[in-house]
């Protein structure tokens, strides 16, 4: 456990040793208030609650997550050191989630940099805290899913630029899957169960009741899934691609 | 007791190509191996199977015991190594690194304190100890390569050109800490410099094309000929083997 911690511990740092820490949590920062305050009329809609910031996570990570997790494994590969990293004490699942627990954390600590907007709705109204505590963590989770997507992502190439772009396809598609426009396309081809089927894969369908403060099961089991299976694929990749 | 390291049919394939073709290769206490071999006949990709980094396609490589493949965390704790061109994480002091590697393998703060301040001292490091490594000059890059595989004083050593890039002082430094080292433990290291066997080594093994075509003690397998002959006849086909 000491040696995943210790993984953990220098991804993390590393992410603070270079600008991509800076330069993610500003631009998350300045876009969720801008699309929040403009596209999503948090003021017009004249209620207290946060649902037109949390409506567009999903969005935001599609850009930003795959960034964040872009040098995961890419860097590793490209400049020698998982040479380093495979011949220590350390078992490959341990590594990849070593790995993966420092960009969680990091989008932990840009989500917690929005709280200014929370005690914004708090000063002008009187939300339901418990409702936005919720939306929190659905969103993490959700973030969590984007990053085991974009590890994977990470570890099928030794090019940063490549493990982005593969990482933001893998999320569209898992996006994509729930818009209204994809299903009614789906619904033309598919059986109705089907296509729903399809869309409760979606991130969107799965996140929405979240935002909304629904806290079901179901919900938080499919994120935890989804990092479950990213990572286990990961660590297979990992192996297969350092096997030569 | 189970020798240091023993090898037996060792051997890699890459698609249709075999890279080694079945090595074999007992190690004990005390001895100090220099590996030999032109580019591209096996030596790095040995040295890769040895610490656990390649999956071998045929035979298996105990370290003190313990099978690489099978027990593969007992096998990397009781081996240093030094990969190929040093490869470090560039963003890292040399200071954190050290730390890093010291916690992936679980030594405690103390023992970790003492054994830092002992290869930084074995190894001229106190001048760039704060200094981020890709600043470092490929001679003390080497240096921090040979400190982080031999921190944990380990009972096996397998060093991929340990002296590569190191002025004519650098490399007396290191090659007496080897000799030093090699009292306690089984070290193979391999080179170019056939001056460096001759100095340094107790046992000198060539590899061309994939399969050992020496092991034999230095005096015994170089005499009285020049070394760059013998060499240039082990590993040369007949045809290429012209005398100027």
């Amino acid at each position: 456990m000491s040696a995943l911690f210790a993984v953990t511990g220098r991804e993390l740092a590393a992410y603070f040793l270079s600008p991509v820490a800076y330069i993610f949590i500003c631009l998350f920062l300045a876009l969720a208030g801008a699309l929040t305050f403009y596209l999503g009329g948090f003021f017009e809609r004249g209620q207290a609650d946060l649902e037109s910031f949390f409506a567009f996570h999903p969005w935001l990570y599609l850009l930003l997550v795959p960034a964040l997790a872009m040098r995961l494994w890419a860097e590793e590969r490209k400049s020698g050191t998982l040479e380093l990293l495979a011949t220590l004490p350390i078992t490959t699942p341990q590594a990849v989630i070593g790995k993966f627990l420092a960009a969680w954390i990091f989008t932990a600590i840009a989500l917690a940099l929005t709280f200014p907007l929370w005690l914004t709705v708090s000063w002008l109204g009187e939300p339901d805290h418990g409702v936005i505590a919720t939306a929190y963590l659905g969103s993490w989770l959700m973030a969590g899913a984007y990053l085991a997507l974009g590890s994977l992502a990470s570890a099928a190439t030794r090019n940063q630029v490549v493990a982005f772009v593969l990482a933001a396809a893998l999320s569209f598609l898992f996006l994509m899957s729930g818009l209204e426009v994809v299903q009614g396309l789906l619904r033309g081809w598919l059986p109705g169960d089907l296509a729903s089927m399809v869309a409760g894969l979606s991130f969107l369908t799965r996140f929405e009741p979240l935002s909304q403060g629904a806290l079901e099961a179901a919900d938080l089991a499919y994120f935890l899934l989804v990092m479950i299976m990213g990572l286990t694929m990961t660590a297979l990749l990992v192996d297969m691609k350092k096997a030569g | 007791m189970a020798p240091s390291l023993q090898i037996e049919g060792l051997g890699k394939r890459f698609g249709p190509f075999w890279a080694v073709q079945g090595v074999d290769l007992t190690l004990a206490r005390g001895e100090l191996l220099g590996f030999l071999g032109p580019n591209g006949a096996g030596k790095s990709t040995t040295m890769k199977m040895i610490t656990g980094y390649l999956p071998p396609s045929r035979g298996r490589a105990l370290v003190c015991g313990a099978d690489v493949e099978t027990q593969p965390l007992a096998a990397r704790r009781a081996i240093g190594y030094l990969p190929e061109g040093a490869p470090l994480y560039g963003d890292m002091t040399t200071a954190a690194l050290l730390r890093f590697v010291a916690k992936v393998r679980g030594m405690s703060g103390p023992q970790r304190r003492r054994r830092s301040e002992w290869v930084a001292e074995k190894l001229g490091l106190h001048a760039v100890w704060y200094r981020p490594l890709e600043s470092l000059s490929k001679g003390f890059k080497r240096r921090v390569g040979l400190a982080l595989a031999i921190l944990h004083d380990p009972q096996v050593l397998i060093l991929d050109e340990p002296t590569d890039g190191l002025d004519p002082n650098q490399k007396h430094e290191v090659r007496s800490l080897l000799r030093e080292l090699s009292a306690d433990k089984a070290i193979i290291l391999s080179t170019h410099l056939l001056e460096e066997v001759t100095a340094v080594c107790t046992r000198a093994m060539v590899i061309a094309e994939g399969k050992l075509v020496a092991d034999a003690t230095p005096e015994a397998l170089f005499g009285a000929e020049p070394p760059e002959q013998v060499f240039r006849r082990l590993t040369l086909p007949p045809e290429r083997r012209s005398a100027s």
